[in-house]
Protein backbone atom coordinates (compact mmCIF):
# COMPACT_ATOMS: atom_id res chain seq x y z
CA UNK A 1 0.00 0.00 0.00
CA UNK A 2 1.23 3.47 -0.72
CA UNK A 3 1.33 6.06 2.00
CA UNK A 4 -1.51 7.92 0.33
CA UNK A 5 -4.00 5.12 0.68
CA UNK A 6 -2.66 3.64 3.88
CA UNK A 7 -4.80 4.42 6.87
CA UNK A 8 -4.32 2.99 10.33
CA UNK A 9 -6.29 -0.19 10.69
CA UNK A 10 -9.46 -0.10 12.73
CA UNK A 11 -9.30 3.59 13.52
CA UNK A 12 -12.88 4.13 12.39
CA UNK A 13 -14.13 1.21 14.40
CA UNK A 14 -12.38 2.54 17.49
CA UNK A 15 -13.88 5.96 16.86
CA UNK A 16 -17.34 4.49 16.44
CA UNK A 17 -17.37 1.80 19.13
CA UNK A 18 -14.49 2.65 21.42
CA UNK A 19 -11.30 0.59 21.81
CA UNK A 20 -13.01 -2.14 23.81
CA UNK A 21 -15.88 -2.39 21.36
CA UNK A 22 -13.47 -2.65 18.45
CA UNK A 23 -11.52 -5.44 20.16
CA UNK A 24 -14.35 -7.33 21.83
CA UNK A 25 -13.96 -10.66 20.05
CA UNK A 26 -10.19 -10.37 19.99
CA UNK A 27 -10.17 -10.01 23.76
CA UNK A 28 -12.71 -12.79 24.17
CA UNK A 29 -10.63 -15.02 21.95
CA UNK A 30 -7.42 -14.35 23.87
CA UNK A 31 -9.34 -15.00 27.08
CA UNK A 32 -10.61 -18.27 25.65
CA UNK A 33 -7.13 -19.34 24.53
CA UNK A 34 -5.76 -18.47 27.96
CA UNK A 35 -8.67 -20.19 29.67
CA UNK A 36 -8.04 -23.50 27.91
CA UNK A 37 -4.32 -23.27 28.59
CA UNK A 38 -4.78 -22.39 32.26
CA UNK A 39 -7.33 -25.18 32.62
CA UNK A 40 -4.62 -27.64 31.63
CA UNK A 41 -1.95 -25.88 33.70
CA UNK A 42 -3.93 -25.65 36.97
CA UNK A 43 -3.07 -29.26 37.73
CA UNK A 44 0.68 -29.31 37.16
CA UNK A 45 1.20 -25.80 38.55
CA UNK A 46 -1.22 -25.56 41.45
CA UNK A 47 -2.37 -29.14 42.01
CA UNK A 48 -5.95 -28.34 41.00
CA UNK A 49 -6.78 -31.27 38.77
CA UNK A 50 -9.76 -30.20 36.71
CA UNK A 51 -8.27 -31.36 33.44
CA UNK A 52 -5.54 -33.91 32.95
CA UNK A 53 -3.62 -34.55 29.77
CA UNK A 54 -3.11 -32.37 26.72
CA UNK A 55 -5.04 -31.26 23.65
CA UNK A 56 -4.20 -34.62 22.08
CA UNK A 57 -6.23 -36.40 24.73
CA UNK A 58 -7.56 -35.32 28.09
CA UNK A 59 -9.75 -36.28 30.98
CA UNK A 60 -11.91 -33.63 32.60
CA UNK A 61 -13.03 -34.04 36.21
CA UNK A 62 -12.19 -37.70 35.94
CA UNK A 63 -15.20 -38.46 33.75
CA UNK A 64 -15.18 -36.58 30.43
CA UNK A 65 -12.68 -37.98 27.93
CA UNK A 66 -11.71 -35.83 24.96
CA UNK A 67 -9.52 -36.94 22.07
CA UNK A 68 -8.21 -34.99 19.11
CA UNK A 69 -10.14 -36.53 16.20
CA UNK A 70 -7.34 -35.89 13.68
CA UNK A 71 -4.87 -37.81 15.85
CA UNK A 72 -7.51 -40.48 16.36
CA UNK A 73 -7.96 -40.77 12.58
CA UNK A 74 -4.22 -41.11 12.00
CA UNK A 75 -4.06 -43.81 14.67
CA UNK A 76 -6.86 -45.71 12.93
CA UNK A 77 -5.12 -45.45 9.57
CA UNK A 78 -1.84 -46.49 11.17
CA UNK A 79 -3.55 -49.75 12.05
CA UNK A 80 -4.42 -49.39 15.72
CA UNK A 81 -7.99 -49.93 16.80
CA UNK A 82 -8.20 -47.55 19.78
CA UNK A 83 -9.91 -48.40 23.04
CA UNK A 84 -13.44 -47.16 23.65
CA UNK A 85 -12.41 -44.20 25.82
CA UNK A 86 -10.45 -42.60 23.00
CA UNK A 87 -13.26 -43.25 20.52
CA UNK A 88 -15.86 -41.63 22.77
CA UNK A 89 -13.56 -38.66 23.30
CA UNK A 90 -13.03 -38.20 19.58
CA UNK A 91 -16.76 -38.38 18.84
CA UNK A 92 -17.59 -35.77 21.49
CA UNK A 93 -14.99 -33.39 20.02
CA UNK A 94 -16.16 -34.09 16.45
CA UNK A 95 -19.80 -33.39 17.25
CA UNK A 96 -18.96 -30.20 19.15
CA UNK A 97 -16.85 -28.75 16.36
CA UNK A 98 -19.25 -29.91 13.66
CA UNK A 99 -21.83 -27.72 15.39
CA UNK A 100 -19.88 -24.60 16.30
CA UNK A 101 -17.46 -24.63 13.35
CA UNK A 102 -14.38 -26.80 13.10
CA UNK A 103 -11.97 -23.95 12.86
CA UNK A 104 -13.25 -22.45 16.09
CA UNK A 105 -10.52 -24.74 17.38
CA UNK A 106 -7.99 -22.74 15.38
CA UNK A 107 -9.00 -19.31 16.59
CA UNK A 108 -10.36 -19.93 20.08
CA UNK A 109 -8.33 -22.86 21.44
CA UNK A 110 -5.12 -23.56 19.49
CA UNK A 111 -2.02 -22.28 21.33
CA UNK A 112 -0.22 -21.60 18.04
CA UNK A 113 -2.86 -19.03 17.07
CA UNK A 114 -1.44 -16.22 19.25
CA UNK A 115 1.96 -16.92 17.70
CA UNK A 116 0.78 -16.60 14.11
CA UNK A 117 -1.54 -13.72 15.01
CA UNK A 118 1.49 -11.99 16.51
CA UNK A 119 3.47 -12.64 13.36
CA UNK A 120 0.63 -11.20 11.30
CA UNK A 121 0.39 -8.13 13.51
CA UNK A 122 4.11 -7.45 13.10
CA UNK A 123 3.89 -8.25 9.40
CA UNK A 124 1.31 -5.51 9.04
CA UNK A 125 3.26 -3.04 11.19
CA UNK A 126 6.37 -3.61 9.09
CA UNK A 127 4.28 -3.45 5.90
CA UNK A 128 5.97 -6.51 4.47
CA UNK A 129 5.12 -8.26 1.24
CA UNK A 130 2.73 -11.14 1.59
CA UNK A 131 5.40 -13.45 0.21
CA UNK A 132 4.93 -17.06 -0.81
CA UNK A 133 1.24 -17.92 -0.98
CA UNK A 134 0.61 -21.61 -1.67
CA UNK A 135 -2.75 -22.48 -3.16
CA UNK A 136 -5.72 -22.76 -0.81
CA UNK A 137 -5.87 -26.46 -1.46
CA UNK A 138 -2.29 -27.05 -0.32
CA UNK A 139 -3.25 -27.86 3.25
CA UNK A 140 -5.71 -30.47 2.05
CA UNK A 141 -2.94 -32.08 0.03
CA UNK A 142 -0.73 -31.98 3.11
CA UNK A 143 -3.51 -33.52 5.19
CA UNK A 144 -3.86 -36.34 2.66
CA UNK A 145 -0.08 -36.82 2.69
CA UNK A 146 -0.06 -37.05 6.48
CA UNK A 147 -2.77 -39.70 6.42
CA UNK A 148 -0.95 -41.69 3.73
CA UNK A 149 2.35 -41.51 5.63
CA UNK A 150 0.52 -42.61 8.79
CA UNK A 151 -0.76 -45.64 6.94
CA UNK A 152 2.55 -46.49 5.30
CA UNK A 153 4.72 -46.12 8.39
CA UNK A 154 2.21 -47.29 10.98
CA UNK A 155 2.76 -44.19 13.11
CA UNK A 156 0.71 -41.15 14.05
CA UNK A 157 2.80 -39.21 11.56
CA UNK A 158 1.77 -35.60 12.16
CA UNK A 159 2.49 -35.89 15.89
CA UNK A 160 6.17 -36.09 15.01
CA UNK A 161 6.06 -32.46 13.90
CA UNK A 162 2.71 -31.02 15.06
CA UNK A 163 3.60 -27.69 16.70
CA UNK A 164 0.15 -27.39 18.31
CA UNK A 165 0.36 -30.43 20.55
CA UNK A 166 4.11 -29.95 20.97
CA UNK A 167 3.71 -26.43 22.31
CA UNK A 168 0.76 -27.42 24.48
CA UNK A 169 2.58 -30.46 25.82
CA UNK A 170 5.72 -28.39 26.18
CA UNK A 171 3.98 -25.90 28.45
CA UNK A 172 2.40 -28.65 30.55
CA UNK A 173 5.09 -31.34 30.65
CA UNK A 174 8.39 -29.76 29.62
CA UNK A 175 9.51 -27.67 26.70
CA UNK A 176 12.66 -29.22 25.24
CA UNK A 177 13.40 -27.49 21.95
CA UNK A 178 9.76 -26.80 21.11
CA UNK A 179 10.43 -23.09 21.49
CA UNK A 180 12.68 -23.30 18.42
CA UNK A 181 9.82 -24.78 16.45
CA UNK A 182 7.47 -22.02 17.60
CA UNK A 183 10.06 -19.39 16.69
CA UNK A 184 10.44 -20.99 13.27
CA UNK A 185 6.70 -20.75 12.65
CA UNK A 186 6.67 -17.12 13.79
CA UNK A 187 9.51 -16.25 11.40
CA UNK A 188 7.94 -18.26 8.58
CA UNK A 189 4.68 -16.35 8.95
CA UNK A 190 6.47 -13.03 9.32
CA UNK A 191 9.01 -13.15 6.51
CA UNK A 192 8.26 -16.07 4.21
CA UNK A 193 4.52 -16.34 3.92
CA UNK A 194 1.79 -14.15 5.37
CA UNK A 195 -0.77 -16.35 7.16
CA UNK A 196 1.48 -19.14 5.92
CA UNK A 197 1.22 -21.73 8.66
CA UNK A 198 -2.42 -21.52 9.74
CA UNK A 199 -3.75 -20.43 6.37
CA UNK A 200 -1.85 -22.66 3.99
CA UNK A 201 0.12 -25.45 5.66
CA UNK A 202 -1.45 -26.77 8.86
CA UNK A 203 -3.32 -30.04 8.14
CA UNK A 204 -4.99 -29.89 11.55
CA UNK A 205 -6.76 -26.70 10.48
CA UNK A 206 -7.63 -28.32 7.16
CA UNK A 207 -9.14 -31.27 9.01
CA UNK A 208 -11.16 -29.09 11.38
CA UNK A 209 -12.30 -27.04 8.38
CA UNK A 210 -13.78 -30.17 6.85
CA UNK A 211 -15.34 -31.15 10.19
CA UNK A 212 -17.08 -27.79 10.46
CA UNK A 213 -18.07 -27.39 6.81
CA UNK A 214 -21.76 -27.57 7.74
CA UNK A 215 -21.45 -25.86 11.10
CA UNK A 216 -24.35 -24.00 12.69
CA UNK A 217 -22.43 -21.01 14.04
CA UNK A 218 -21.52 -18.66 11.20
CA UNK A 219 -20.55 -15.05 10.65
CA UNK A 220 -22.92 -13.20 8.39
CA UNK A 221 -22.52 -9.90 6.52
CA UNK A 222 -26.15 -9.22 7.37
CA UNK A 223 -25.76 -5.48 7.13
CA UNK A 224 -23.68 -5.57 3.96
CA UNK A 225 -25.53 -2.67 2.38
CA UNK A 226 -23.83 -0.43 4.95
CA UNK A 227 -20.35 -1.45 3.80
CA UNK A 228 -18.25 1.56 2.85
CA UNK A 229 -15.40 -0.43 1.29
CA UNK A 230 -12.83 0.51 3.91
CA UNK A 231 -11.25 -2.96 3.46
CA UNK A 232 -10.37 -3.24 7.15
CA UNK A 233 -12.06 -6.62 7.40
CA UNK A 234 -9.92 -7.93 4.54
CA UNK A 235 -6.82 -6.64 6.30
CA UNK A 236 -7.51 -8.39 9.62
CA UNK A 237 -9.14 -11.60 8.38
CA UNK A 238 -6.74 -14.55 8.49
CA UNK A 239 -8.62 -16.21 5.63
CA UNK A 240 -9.81 -13.14 3.78
CA UNK A 241 -10.95 -14.97 0.65
CA UNK A 242 -14.00 -16.06 2.66
CA UNK A 243 -15.35 -12.50 2.94
CA UNK A 244 -16.07 -11.52 -0.66
CA UNK A 245 -18.80 -14.04 -1.48
CA UNK A 246 -20.78 -12.94 1.56
CA UNK A 247 -20.02 -9.25 1.56
CA UNK A 248 -20.02 -8.54 -2.16
CA UNK A 249 -22.06 -11.46 -3.50
CA UNK A 250 -25.71 -11.35 -4.51
CA UNK A 251 -26.64 -14.52 -2.63
CA UNK A 252 -26.60 -15.28 1.04
CA UNK A 253 -24.71 -12.90 3.32
CA UNK A 254 -23.53 -15.89 5.37
CA UNK A 255 -19.84 -16.70 5.32
CA UNK A 256 -20.20 -20.38 4.47
CA UNK A 257 -16.59 -21.21 3.59
CA UNK A 258 -15.22 -23.90 5.92
CA UNK A 259 -11.98 -21.89 5.99
CA UNK A 260 -13.62 -19.21 8.17
CA UNK A 261 -12.31 -19.64 11.72
CA UNK A 262 -15.21 -17.79 13.39
CA UNK A 263 -12.65 -15.50 15.02
CA UNK A 264 -14.94 -12.50 14.84
CA UNK A 265 -12.24 -9.99 13.96
CA UNK A 266 -14.33 -8.72 11.04
CA UNK A 267 -17.15 -7.96 13.47
CA UNK A 268 -14.77 -6.01 15.70
CA UNK A 269 -13.05 -4.05 13.00
CA UNK A 270 -16.15 -2.90 11.13
CA UNK A 271 -17.27 0.60 12.06
CA UNK A 272 -20.55 0.05 10.22
CA UNK A 273 -21.39 -3.18 12.08
CA UNK A 274 -21.82 -5.09 8.84
CA UNK A 275 -21.01 -8.48 10.35
CA UNK A 276 -22.50 -10.46 13.20
CA UNK A 277 -22.50 -13.99 14.56
CA UNK A 278 -25.59 -15.96 13.64
CA UNK A 279 -26.69 -19.45 12.62
CA UNK A 280 -26.39 -20.92 9.15
CA UNK A 281 -30.12 -20.78 8.40
CA UNK A 282 -30.29 -17.04 9.04
CA UNK A 283 -30.00 -15.79 5.46
CA UNK A 284 -31.54 -12.40 6.17
CA UNK A 285 -29.92 -9.24 4.90
CA UNK A 286 -30.84 -5.83 6.12
CA UNK A 287 -32.45 -4.13 3.16
CA UNK A 288 -31.14 -0.63 2.47
CA UNK A 289 -33.66 2.05 3.38
CA UNK A 290 -35.21 3.30 0.15
CA UNK A 291 -34.51 6.95 0.75
CA UNK A 292 -30.88 6.71 1.83
CA UNK A 293 -28.13 7.06 -0.68
CA UNK A 294 -25.40 4.47 -0.82
CA UNK A 295 -22.70 5.19 1.75
CA UNK A 296 -19.85 7.30 0.56
CA UNK A 297 -16.56 5.58 -0.07
CA UNK A 298 -14.17 6.03 2.80
CA UNK A 299 -11.39 7.86 0.96
CA UNK A 300 -13.58 10.88 0.24
CA UNK A 301 -14.54 11.33 3.85
CA UNK A 302 -12.58 13.65 6.09
CA UNK A 303 -10.71 11.91 8.83
CA UNK B 1 5.46 -31.59 -31.97
CA UNK B 2 2.30 -32.16 -33.96
CA UNK B 3 -1.05 -32.37 -32.30
CA UNK B 4 -3.96 -34.31 -33.64
CA UNK B 5 -7.52 -33.32 -32.87
CA UNK B 6 -8.71 -30.35 -30.82
CA UNK B 7 -6.09 -28.10 -29.23
CA UNK B 8 -5.61 -28.72 -25.51
CA UNK B 9 -7.24 -26.16 -23.28
CA UNK B 10 -5.09 -23.88 -21.11
CA UNK B 11 -7.30 -24.74 -18.12
CA UNK B 12 -6.48 -28.37 -18.57
CA UNK B 13 -2.80 -27.53 -18.83
CA UNK B 14 -2.94 -25.41 -15.69
CA UNK B 15 -4.85 -28.10 -13.81
CA UNK B 16 -2.26 -30.71 -14.72
CA UNK B 17 0.60 -28.39 -13.81
CA UNK B 18 -0.94 -27.48 -10.46
CA UNK B 19 -1.68 -31.09 -9.64
CA UNK B 20 1.83 -32.17 -10.55
CA UNK B 21 3.22 -29.37 -8.43
CA UNK B 22 1.10 -30.27 -5.42
CA UNK B 23 1.84 -33.97 -5.81
CA UNK B 24 5.57 -33.26 -6.09
CA UNK B 25 5.50 -31.13 -2.96
CA UNK B 26 3.54 -33.76 -1.09
CA UNK B 27 5.93 -36.54 -2.09
CA UNK B 28 8.87 -34.44 -0.85
CA UNK B 29 7.15 -33.48 2.42
CA UNK B 30 5.78 -37.00 2.87
CA UNK B 31 9.23 -38.51 2.44
CA UNK B 32 10.66 -36.28 5.15
CA UNK B 33 7.77 -37.20 7.42
CA UNK B 34 8.21 -40.91 6.69
CA UNK B 35 11.91 -40.62 7.42
CA UNK B 36 11.09 -38.94 10.76
CA UNK B 37 8.57 -41.69 11.49
CA UNK B 38 11.22 -44.32 10.86
CA UNK B 39 13.67 -42.49 13.06
CA UNK B 40 11.12 -42.28 15.85
CA UNK B 41 11.10 -46.06 16.20
CA UNK B 42 14.71 -46.13 17.39
CA UNK B 43 14.04 -46.35 21.10
CA UNK B 44 17.24 -46.00 23.15
CA UNK B 45 18.11 -49.09 25.19
CA UNK B 46 17.89 -47.29 28.54
CA UNK B 47 14.41 -45.87 27.79
CA UNK B 48 11.75 -48.25 29.07
CA UNK B 49 8.09 -48.06 28.13
CA UNK B 50 5.38 -48.18 30.84
CA UNK B 51 3.93 -51.55 31.86
CA UNK B 52 1.65 -53.12 29.26
CA UNK B 53 3.08 -51.03 26.42
CA UNK B 54 2.48 -52.59 23.02
CA UNK B 55 5.55 -53.59 21.00
CA UNK B 56 7.30 -50.40 19.89
CA UNK B 57 5.99 -50.40 16.33
CA UNK B 58 2.38 -50.86 17.47
CA UNK B 59 2.91 -48.44 20.33
CA UNK B 60 3.72 -45.59 17.94
CA UNK B 61 0.49 -46.21 16.06
CA UNK B 62 -1.51 -46.21 19.28
CA UNK B 63 -0.02 -43.64 21.67
CA UNK B 64 -1.56 -40.18 21.17
CA UNK B 65 0.97 -38.61 23.56
CA UNK B 66 -1.65 -37.21 25.93
CA UNK B 67 0.38 -37.81 29.09
CA UNK B 68 -2.49 -39.26 31.14
CA UNK B 69 -0.31 -42.24 32.17
CA UNK B 70 2.33 -39.79 33.40
CA UNK B 71 -0.28 -37.97 35.49
CA UNK B 72 -1.51 -41.18 37.10
CA UNK B 73 1.96 -42.46 38.00
CA UNK B 74 2.20 -41.96 41.78
CA UNK B 75 5.99 -42.19 41.87
CA UNK B 76 6.72 -39.76 39.01
CA UNK B 77 8.45 -42.60 37.25
CA UNK B 78 7.01 -41.88 33.84
CA UNK B 79 7.80 -38.80 31.83
CA UNK B 80 7.04 -37.59 28.33
CA UNK B 81 9.95 -37.36 25.92
CA UNK B 82 10.88 -33.76 25.19
CA UNK B 83 11.70 -32.62 21.69
CA UNK B 84 15.43 -32.62 21.04
CA UNK B 85 16.28 -33.54 24.65
CA UNK B 86 15.34 -37.20 25.00
CA UNK B 87 16.11 -39.49 22.09
CA UNK B 88 12.65 -41.06 22.43
CA UNK B 89 9.79 -40.37 19.97
CA UNK B 90 8.70 -36.91 21.07
CA UNK B 91 5.86 -36.76 23.57
CA UNK B 92 5.71 -40.49 24.25
CA UNK B 93 5.95 -41.83 27.82
CA UNK B 94 9.03 -43.65 29.07
CA UNK B 95 11.15 -44.07 32.17
CA UNK B 96 14.81 -44.51 32.96
CA UNK B 97 15.28 -47.21 35.57
CA UNK B 98 18.44 -45.73 37.06
CA UNK B 99 16.59 -42.42 37.68
CA UNK B 100 13.20 -43.61 38.93
CA UNK B 101 12.24 -47.25 38.50
CA UNK B 102 8.70 -48.59 38.16
CA UNK B 103 7.30 -49.40 41.61
CA UNK B 104 4.89 -51.96 40.17
CA UNK B 105 1.60 -50.66 41.64
CA UNK B 106 -0.97 -53.41 42.11
CA UNK B 107 -3.74 -51.39 40.44
CA UNK B 108 -1.47 -50.35 37.50
CA UNK B 109 -2.90 -46.80 37.30
CA UNK B 110 -0.94 -45.91 34.15
CA UNK B 111 -2.58 -48.69 32.18
CA UNK B 112 -6.01 -47.76 33.56
CA UNK B 113 -5.47 -44.15 32.47
CA UNK B 114 -4.51 -44.92 28.88
CA UNK B 115 -7.43 -43.93 26.65
CA UNK B 116 -6.25 -45.66 23.48
CA UNK B 117 -4.99 -49.07 24.58
CA UNK B 118 -1.37 -48.20 23.76
CA UNK B 119 -0.87 -49.60 27.27
CA UNK B 120 -2.67 -52.90 26.96
CA UNK B 121 -5.71 -52.97 29.30
CA UNK B 122 -5.40 -56.77 29.24
CA UNK B 123 -2.53 -56.46 31.72
CA UNK B 124 -4.32 -57.04 35.03
CA UNK B 125 -1.45 -58.42 37.08
CA UNK B 126 1.63 -56.23 37.32
CA UNK B 127 3.77 -59.34 37.82
CA UNK B 128 3.01 -60.20 34.19
CA UNK B 129 4.46 -56.90 32.94
CA UNK B 130 7.38 -57.11 30.55
CA UNK B 131 8.99 -53.68 30.47
CA UNK B 132 12.39 -55.22 29.84
CA UNK B 133 14.70 -57.82 31.34
CA UNK B 134 17.35 -57.19 33.97
CA UNK B 135 20.80 -58.35 32.93
CA UNK B 136 23.87 -58.51 35.13
CA UNK B 137 25.96 -56.80 32.51
CA UNK B 138 29.22 -56.30 34.38
CA UNK B 139 30.54 -59.44 36.07
CA UNK B 140 33.93 -57.80 36.56
CA UNK B 141 32.64 -55.08 38.87
CA UNK B 142 29.59 -56.71 40.46
CA UNK B 143 30.46 -57.00 44.16
CA UNK B 144 28.82 -60.40 44.49
CA UNK B 145 30.94 -61.70 41.62
CA UNK B 146 33.99 -60.47 43.51
CA UNK B 147 32.93 -62.67 46.40
CA UNK B 148 31.25 -60.07 48.60
CA UNK B 149 27.73 -60.37 49.97
CA UNK B 150 26.31 -57.15 48.51
CA UNK B 151 23.06 -58.88 47.44
CA UNK B 152 21.30 -55.51 47.08
CA UNK B 153 19.75 -56.22 43.67
CA UNK B 154 18.44 -59.51 44.98
CA UNK B 155 17.01 -58.05 48.19
CA UNK B 156 15.22 -55.10 46.56
CA UNK B 157 13.67 -57.17 43.77
CA UNK B 158 9.86 -57.01 44.10
CA UNK B 159 9.73 -60.57 42.77
CA UNK B 160 12.59 -61.77 45.01
CA UNK B 161 13.59 -65.45 44.72
CA UNK B 162 11.71 -65.73 41.45
CA UNK B 163 13.01 -62.96 39.18
CA UNK B 164 16.41 -62.86 40.88
CA UNK B 165 17.94 -65.75 42.78
CA UNK B 166 21.38 -66.13 44.31
CA UNK B 167 23.16 -69.12 42.82
CA UNK B 168 26.00 -70.47 44.96
CA UNK B 169 29.27 -71.18 43.22
CA UNK B 170 32.73 -72.09 44.43
CA UNK B 171 35.07 -69.14 44.81
CA UNK B 172 38.10 -70.35 42.92
CA UNK B 173 40.11 -67.26 43.85
CA UNK B 174 40.08 -67.86 47.61
CA UNK B 175 39.61 -71.57 47.20
CA UNK B 176 37.35 -71.95 50.22
CA UNK B 177 34.59 -69.35 49.94
CA UNK B 178 31.34 -69.20 48.03
CA UNK B 179 30.21 -66.71 45.38
CA UNK B 180 26.52 -65.82 45.42
CA UNK B 181 25.72 -65.01 41.83
CA UNK B 182 22.64 -62.80 41.29
CA UNK B 183 20.82 -64.63 38.53
CA UNK B 184 17.86 -63.16 36.63
CA UNK B 185 15.07 -65.43 35.47
CA UNK B 186 13.46 -63.75 32.49
CA UNK B 187 10.06 -65.40 32.81
CA UNK B 188 9.57 -63.73 36.21
CA UNK B 189 11.47 -60.46 35.66
CA UNK B 190 9.10 -57.56 34.88
CA UNK B 191 11.85 -55.11 33.98
CA UNK B 192 10.78 -52.69 36.71
CA UNK B 193 14.38 -51.59 37.19
CA UNK B 194 14.46 -51.47 40.99
CA UNK B 195 17.63 -53.61 40.89
CA UNK B 196 19.33 -51.21 38.49
CA UNK B 197 18.27 -48.23 40.57
CA UNK B 198 19.61 -49.84 43.76
CA UNK B 199 22.93 -51.14 42.50
CA UNK B 200 25.51 -49.59 44.81
CA UNK B 201 28.16 -49.10 42.15
CA UNK B 202 28.64 -45.66 40.55
CA UNK B 203 27.46 -47.23 37.30
CA UNK B 204 25.02 -50.07 37.78
CA UNK B 205 26.37 -53.57 37.11
CA UNK B 206 22.81 -54.84 36.60
CA UNK B 207 20.74 -53.07 33.99
CA UNK B 208 17.28 -53.45 32.56
CA UNK B 209 17.47 -53.84 28.82
CA UNK B 210 14.70 -54.22 26.28
CA UNK B 211 14.05 -57.89 25.60
CA UNK B 212 15.36 -57.54 22.04
CA UNK B 213 18.80 -56.77 23.49
CA UNK B 214 18.67 -58.81 26.66
CA UNK B 215 17.61 -62.13 25.23
CA UNK B 216 18.66 -64.65 22.68
CA UNK B 217 16.20 -67.17 21.40
CA UNK B 218 16.28 -70.92 20.98
CA UNK B 219 15.82 -72.31 17.49
CA UNK B 220 12.37 -73.79 16.98
CA UNK B 221 13.66 -77.28 16.21
CA UNK B 222 16.04 -77.53 19.19
CA UNK B 223 15.23 -80.24 21.77
CA UNK B 224 16.86 -80.78 25.13
CA UNK B 225 18.05 -84.39 25.08
CA UNK B 226 17.58 -84.92 28.80
CA UNK B 227 14.01 -83.71 28.67
CA UNK B 228 13.25 -85.91 25.69
CA UNK B 229 14.84 -88.86 27.46
CA UNK B 230 12.76 -88.26 30.56
CA UNK B 231 9.58 -87.88 28.51
CA UNK B 232 10.31 -91.13 26.69
CA UNK B 233 11.49 -92.94 29.79
CA UNK B 234 14.34 -94.46 27.79
CA UNK B 235 17.35 -93.31 25.78
CA UNK B 236 16.20 -91.40 22.70
CA UNK B 237 18.56 -93.40 20.49
CA UNK B 238 18.46 -97.16 21.15
CA UNK B 239 21.63 -99.17 21.76
CA UNK B 240 23.98 -96.23 22.17
CA UNK B 241 27.16 -96.91 24.12
CA UNK B 242 27.81 -94.48 26.97
CA UNK B 243 31.55 -93.86 26.87
CA UNK B 244 33.29 -92.68 30.07
CA UNK B 245 33.91 -89.00 30.30
CA UNK B 246 37.56 -88.05 30.22
CA UNK B 247 38.04 -85.19 32.63
CA UNK B 248 41.33 -83.58 33.59
CA UNK B 249 42.69 -83.59 37.10
CA UNK B 250 43.00 -86.13 39.87
CA UNK B 251 40.22 -88.48 40.84
CA UNK B 252 39.16 -89.17 37.25
CA UNK B 253 39.46 -92.11 34.97
CA UNK B 254 41.96 -90.25 32.81
CA UNK B 255 45.12 -92.38 33.16
CA UNK B 256 47.29 -89.60 31.70
CA UNK B 257 46.34 -87.09 34.37
CA UNK B 258 48.16 -87.26 37.72
CA UNK B 259 46.10 -89.33 40.12
CA UNK B 260 44.14 -90.91 37.29
CA UNK B 261 42.89 -94.39 37.90
CA UNK B 262 41.81 -97.46 35.96
CA UNK B 263 38.13 -97.28 35.10
CA UNK B 264 35.93 -99.77 36.90
CA UNK B 265 34.67 -101.21 33.62
CA UNK B 266 36.31 -102.56 30.51
CA UNK B 267 36.04 -100.72 27.25
CA UNK B 268 34.83 -102.87 24.37
CA UNK B 269 37.71 -104.59 22.56
CA UNK B 270 38.45 -103.13 19.17
CA UNK B 271 38.87 -106.00 16.73
CA UNK B 272 40.82 -105.59 13.58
Amino acid sequence: MTARTYMPLGQEAIAAKGWLGAHKYLLLRRTSQLFFLVLFLLGPWFGIWIVQGTLAGSLTLGVLPLTDPFIFLQSLIAGHWPALTAAIGAIIVLVAYALIGGRVYCSWVCPINPVTDGAHWLHRKLRLQKGWQPKRGARLWIMATVLIVSGLTGTIAWELVNPITMLHRGLIFGMGFVWAMVAAIFLFDLFVSRHGWCGHICPVGAFYGLVGSKAMLRVSATNRTACDDCMDCYAVCPENHVISPALKGKDTPLILSPDCTNCGRCIDICAEDVFKFTHRFDALTVAPPESTAAPQPRASRPF
Amino acid sequence: MSRVGSPLSPQRRRFLQDSARAAGGCVAAGSVLAWLARDARALPAEALRPPGALPEKDFLSACIRCGLCVRECPYDTLKLAELGVDAVATGTPYFTARDVPCEMCDDIPCVAACPTGALDPGLDNIDDAKMGVAVLVDQENCLNFLGLRCDVCYRVCPVIDEAITLEVEHNARSGHHAIFIPTVHSDHCTGCGVCEKSCVLPEAAIKVLPARLARGSSAAHYRNGWEEKEAKGAPVVEGIIDLPDRLPGPGTDNLVAPGGFEPSFKLPEVTQ
